[in-house]
């Protein structure tokens, strides 16, 4: 190292960031006004009255009313979409997470390369492709509009997510414990439960989280797969346009209650549901 | 556990063992027969109607046509070159602004401030929204008569635009749609790649002398080419499929002009609005065939920047 890179560096270093901190500020202000203002906006019109509604200059300045929510869950059914949508989702996390860890475990310890092309292809495959046959013989079986069916194309999305987040993270997990607990006298598969496992429940919780998420704002399968009773809040939701004019207000507070629930569990679960997005996508 | 011990485990015992030994398979064959029975099947079925005029209902019967569908779909100019047309710029359009917005966002979000939190809440709540609301949503936001964005426009003095309403820029407000909801997720990606980065080959930079944007372009970029190639592929992936923001606000046929018809939502419609299996599945294989030729170029230029 020269002597000018001993004087040059100290300096360097205390910059933390090379912009102007005023135009970084501009920016990320910005930013977050442009992924929250249409929140907003969404949050406020569901508590307006239509007439308030088409008058913009009631911007802000509106007397708020439940009316929207009253109507949405007084003449739809809402009550029970939400508990399908909840039912649905949570039931197919459950037995995703049952069905893809010990598979991700095994597929990250004994690298199964081929395999793991397979889940790829669940991946990348558009769900129309698969919806068309399913339908075929789902129909025949008689299970079109059955939670059954619902479940297993939500779990068609859950698994190879759950996958490959559980993947990279036993791939970031030493051997070297299980070893030990095995030399201490534990079955291999004994090793995985009382150890792997355990140790891993942050990475499970990623994986459910998001795939709850994902399973709750699933559309296309549940508008072809979901019968009346069956019916998941996306769908209700996409039910309530469809008629003459737009009851804006109810639309809106149609749309409320669906993210609601998703935005709550976000906020509180951030550092999990970052992690398991970025999952293997900086690897090679 | 002593030898005498393991000798006397019995009928359980040695099921245990057996399972135990096994393991690699026990543990991966539940989820991989799930798989592959709900995908493998379905795109042998897919393939196989796509050779046959399968439409009307479900139990009608079909005959084998041969290469008719794909005949009929690739010199059809009416919709199928269309929704190609259609797939490309959206997917395109949406992916260079994300792409774009992605990087510069990652990059004011490198290094730690004060407000960091409220800033990453914000970039979260579009990536968990349901998609169908926030098409609900932008849907009244765009509304030409009492929606948010002509009022935005009306304080900037610029004119009333139609947005959705209209076949000229329907699709392209609804790839501004698309970016708001998924420019988040290029970041995050980007953000991720940006703080696994080594530190010496931008400081070595520094101590050359080149200024902000010179190592920007020079070190910071080609590092990070493998990651934003990444983040090309899964958002390119998803943004080829996008169903749920189309349907929505333009509902069957992609509106009445098929303004907003891609490949996907051509292909739904096919099958669940007009019962015309056969030449859906036509179009959905050479979608998948199309998909397949991206990410295997993608992933060979990928190849070549991680060497």
């Amino acid at each position: 190292m020269s002597a000018t890179t001993l004087l040059v560096l100290p300096e360097a270093r205390r910059k933390k960031f090379p912009l102007p901190s005023f135009a970084r500020f501009l920016g990320l202000a910005l930013v977050v006004f442009a992924l929250v203002a249409p929140l907003v906006w969404m949050v406020l019109a569901s508590f307006k009255t239509n007439v308030d509604i088409y008058d913009p200059s009631k911007f802000f300045s509106f007397v708020p009313t439940l009316a929207n929510y009253a109507t949405v869950f007084g003449q739809a059914n809402y009550a029970a979409y939400i508990w399908n949508s909840f039912f649905v989702a949570f039931v197919a996390t459950v037995l995703s997470l049952v069905l893809a860890v010990p598979a991700a475990y095994s597929m990250s310890r004994f690298v199964m390369g081929k395999s793991a092309m397979v889940v790829l292809l669940a991946r990348i495959i558009p769900g129309v492709s698969l919806l068309v046959p399913w339908y075929f013989v789902f129909s025949q079986m008689r299970l079109v509009g059955s939670y059954t069916i619902l479940i297993m194309s939500m779990m068609f999305v859950s698994l190879p997510l759950i996958l490959y987040i559980m993947m990279s993270y036993f791939d970031s997990m030493p051997e070297e414990l299980e070893e030990a607990a095995q030399v201490d006298g534990l079955t291999p598969i004994g090793a995985f439960l009382r150890i792997t496992l355990p140790l891993s429940m942050p990475g499970v919780a990623t994986a459910g989280i998001l795939s709850f998420i994902f399973a709750w704002n699933n559309f296309m399968f549940a508008l072809v797969l979901s019968g009346s009773s069956t019916k998941t809040l996306p769908v209700a939701i996409f039910d309530f346009v469809g008629y003459a004019s737009i009851d804006w207000g109810g639309l809106m507070a149609a749309a409320v209650i669906v993210t609601l629930p998703i935005m709550l569990i976000a906020l509180f679960t951030q550092k999990y549901i970052v992690s398991g997005l970025t999952a293997g996508a900086t690897k090679g | 556990m002593s030898s005498a011990a393991r000798r006397d485990l019995g009928t359980w015992g040695r099921y245990s063992r057996w399972v135990n030994k096994h393991r690699k398979w026990v543990f991966a064959a539940p989820a991989m027969i799930f798989i592959a029975l709900l995908l493998i099947f379905p795109l042998v079925w897919t393939l196989y109607l796509s050779f046959t005029n399968s439409k009307g209902s479900v139990r009608a019967p079909f005959d084998f046509i041969g290469f008719e569908n794909y005949v009929k779909v690739l010199t059809d100019t009416e919709r199928f070159w269309p929704a190609v047309g259609r797939t490309v710029y959206f997917t395109g359009g949406a992916l260079l602004f994300e792409v774009i917005l992605g990087i510069a966002i990652a990059l004011m979000l490198w290094k730690p401030f004060r407000g960091e939190k409220l800033v990453r809440v914000a970039i979260l709540l579009p990536l968990v929204a349901t998609p169908v609301a926030i098409g609900m949503m932008w849907r009244l936001i765009f509304e030409p008569n009492i929606g948010f964005a002509n009022e935005m426009l009306s304080w900037l003095g610029i004119p009333a635009q139609p947005w959705l309403s209209s076949p000229d820029t329907a699709l392209s407000t609804l790839i501004f749609v698309d970016v708001w909801q998924w420019t988040p997720m290029v970041t995050l990606i980007i953000l991720a790649g940006l703080t696994a980065l080594p530190e010496e080959p931008d400081e070595a930079a520094r101590v050359d002398g080149a200024n902000w944007w010179q190592r920007l372009w020079y070190v910071t970029l080609p590092l990070l080419a493998p990651t934003i190639i990444a983040a090309v592929i899964l958002r390119g992936i998803d943004a080829l499929k996008t169903f749920d923001i189309l349907y929505a606000t333009k509902g069957k046929g992609g509106g009445s002009f098929h303004e907003v018809e891609t490949l996907n939502t051509y292909a739904y419609g096919l099958s669940f609005d007009y019962n015309r299996y056969g030449q859906a599945s036509t179009v959905l294989i050479l979608f998948f065939l199309m998909i397949i030729g991206l990410i295997w170029i993608l992933s060979l230029r990928k190849k070549a920047l991680n060497k």
